[in-house]
């Protein structure tokens, strides 16, 4: 046993008995569902708003873990979709009056284009060029949103209505807190099943080892395709609610940093593990709430913490079983 | 204007913009070549470039004045310290992911990028801070065609340096050793080649000269910020597979034809220069899908 892991198991020990047994992560998991649901009445209404803007990062780095995490490619123009999503959601709702509930397939479906336009050439070539491809594809999205017209150009699309659900208007954020509770535990089910499933391990496989995946028969182009593409979908469903939360999107909240913190999430908590994911965007969204005096300095204490688990411990802050070599 | 006129005229703008993509992206095409790694770090190597010759130049101007001659001291001594902080990268960050997954040592990468950025955002608070020197705006005029005297030099210390590096590649031993690293690290292993110094040599010469073009375009735009080596990285990488990445005549015509693309593409009628960004990136993936191997690059085959 390495120092390393002597180490991570008197540190994460009773965490790893969680995971590992199964009536123990039960009981956690239904602790969590209840915190979750009697949250916003012990923390108020700040803690609420913080927490709510966690879980839509939750969505995120989940979404963005299938393609990093799951299938192994490095994609740092994640906030592509999520504001093809939201201007999805803003452009229709607001210029032609569609409902919201009838703008989310559009705006799945415009993801999931997206998507195959990039994702069809280059998965094709080393994957280390989808990286590259993906930033341009962040900035080209960035860029267009503020020279169109249809997009409002700088100053973005606001106004735009909060949608009913069977009578319940989702308006406060009290509403929008559960809302996104729904959506984190959907991404997080979503993910389970995808993980568990044949292309989740064909998934596994193409990120170990491409050739032989090759050689036993997986078509590794289209399974990175599918990764690159359902990571798109998650993306760009948690901009169509973030587009309906705050009501008013503009260019500058799908930038460069953006995709970068969403990437910061996946592989600080622990990339292709669930809990380390959810793990990592609560450690972008509640770090800086708890240290404020940061200011500034908080991208720079993200992008250091980020090179020294690269160097030091791969695998992420959450420890996983045989993740570590 | 006339046609003929515009078309001088954005031929000279091409060929200054092309000049800096050239210098950066020889960078991106040599580290490549050696460990096979984007250096996603590189364009804000360029940027700590531009502010290493700044405060350089700061502290010397009042010696040896803020002119041309004092900005190419200010130039090769960034040029030293930024090689070296090259070196140190590769060394601390590098080196012990050549063995892991690829896809640790991008991310290991772009934290470095990260780093680098942040930490100058950190210490200029995200200001443009400017870069002033007496190079003034004088000029010839050939025909109705305007062309200033920094823009010669530019493009002239341009040029220099690549024709110095193009002589070090093809006619020196470090040279010689730098191109059969890049064609095969085990078997240079085994012929007693010395592959951890020849990775360093490479990263030396590779952000040297990212540094040169920093600080000349400090110097030729009046300014440097932290962001700077954002676009200008990603455009340089574009120009490098343009000419085929790991090529090294490649990046260099890479750099041109970009620079010349983007002086010209944004007189195209519909694409302004707000989309002359957008422009680039399409360039960018055109070329990946059509010609993925450049214009100059070898055709990759995976080996197993």
């Amino acid at each position: 046993m390495s120092e390393q892991k002597v180490l991570s198991a008197r540190l994460f020990g009773p965490l790893a008995v969680l995971v590992e047994n199964s009536k123990a992560r039960w009981t956690a998991i239904g602790a969590i569902l209840i915190l979750m649901a009697i949250g916003p009445f012990i923390f108020g209404q700040y803690a609420t708003v913080i927490m709510t803007n966690a879980l839509l990062y939750v969505v995120l780095a989940l979404g963005l873990n299938i393609v990093v995490g799951y299938a192994g490619l490095l994609d740092l123009g994640y906030a592509a979709f999520f504001a093809i999503g939201a201007y999805t959601v803003g452009i229709l709702t607001q210029e032609f009056g569609v409902n919201f509930w009838l703008t989310l397939p559009v705006a799945v479906l415009a993801a999931a284009i997206g998507g195959i336009i990039i994702g069809g050439p280059t998965l094709r070539l080393r994957s280390d060029y989808l990286a590259i491809v993906t930033l341009g594809f962040g900035e080209i999205v960035r860029l267009s949103a503020r020279n169109l017209d249809i997009t409002g150009k700088a100053s973005g699309i606001s106004g735009i209505e909060q949608p009913y659900l069977f009578g319940w208007h989702i308006a406060g954020y009290l509403d929008f807190y559960y809302v996104f509770c729904v959506l984190a535990i959907l991404a997080v089910f979503v993910s389970v099943r995808l993980a568990n499933s044949r292309l989740g391990r064909a998934w596994l496989y193409v990120r170990h080892d491409e050739d032989v995946a090759e050689a036993m028969g997986i078509n590794r182009v289209r399974v990175k395709l599918a990764a690159y593409v359902i990571g798109a979908i998650f993306g760009s469903v948690g901009g169509a609610f973030f587009a309906a939360n705050l009501g008013a999107i503009s260019p500058e909240s799908f930038s460069f940093t953006q995709s970068v913190l969403i990437l910061m999430a996946v592989i600080l908590g622990g990339m292709g593990k669930i809990p380390g994911v959810i793990l990592g965007a609560l450690i972008i969204i509640l770090g800086p709430e708890l240290l404020r005096d940061l200011g500034p300095l908080r991208l720079l204490v993200f992008a250091v913490g980020l090179l020294l688990i690269m160097l030091f411990r791969p695998s992420g802050i959450w420890p996983g079983k045989g993740a570590q070599k | 204007m006339s046609v003929f006129e515009i078309i001088m005229h954005q031929l000279v703008n091409g060929l200054v913009l092309g000049s800096f993509y050239a210098l950066v992206a020889l960078g991106y095409t040599m580290i490549f070549g050696v460990i096979k790694l984007l250096n996603f770090a590189h364009g804000d190597l360029y940027m700590i470039g531009g502010f290493t010759g700044f405060i350089i130049l700061s502290a010397i101007s009042s010696v040896v004045g803020g002119d041309w001659f004092g900005i190419f001291i200010a130039m090769f001594l960034s040029m030293i310290a930024v090689g070296c902080l090259g070196v140190v990268i590769q060394r601390i960050a590098y080196q012990p992911m050549l063995a892991a997954p690829r896809l640790s040592i991008l991310i290991t990468a772009l934290a470095v990028s990260l780093v680098l950025q942040n930490a100058v955002l950190a210490l200029t608070g995200g200001q443009y801070t400017a870069f002033s020197t007496d190079i003034g705006f004088g000029g010839v005029n050939i025909g109705s065609l305007f062309i200033t005297y920094n823009q010669m030099v530019l493009v002239g210390t341009a040029s220099i340096l690549m024709i110095a590096l193009q002589v070090f590649v093809t006619r020196t031993q470090y040279g010689r050793a730098m191109r059969a690293v890049a064609i095969d690290k085990d078997m240079c292993e085994l012929m007693g080649i010395n592959v951890p110094a020849i990775i360093g040599v490479t990263f030396f010469i590779g952000s040297a000269l990212a540094a040169a073009a920093g600080t000349m375009a400090g110097a030729y735009y009046g300014s440097v910020w932290y962001f700077m080596g954002f676009l200008v990285g990603l455009k340089a990488f574009t120009a490098a597979v343009i000419g085929g990445i790991g090529s090294i005549p490649g990046a260099m015509l890479g750099g041109l034809i970009l620079g010349l693309l983007e002086a010209f593409g944004t007189q195209i009628p519909g694409i302004g220069s707000e989309w002359k960004d957008v422009f680039t990136f399409v360039v960018l993936i055109l070329v990946l899908v059509f010609k993925p191997t450049g214009l100059l690059g070898k055709s990759e085959q995976e080996r197993m």
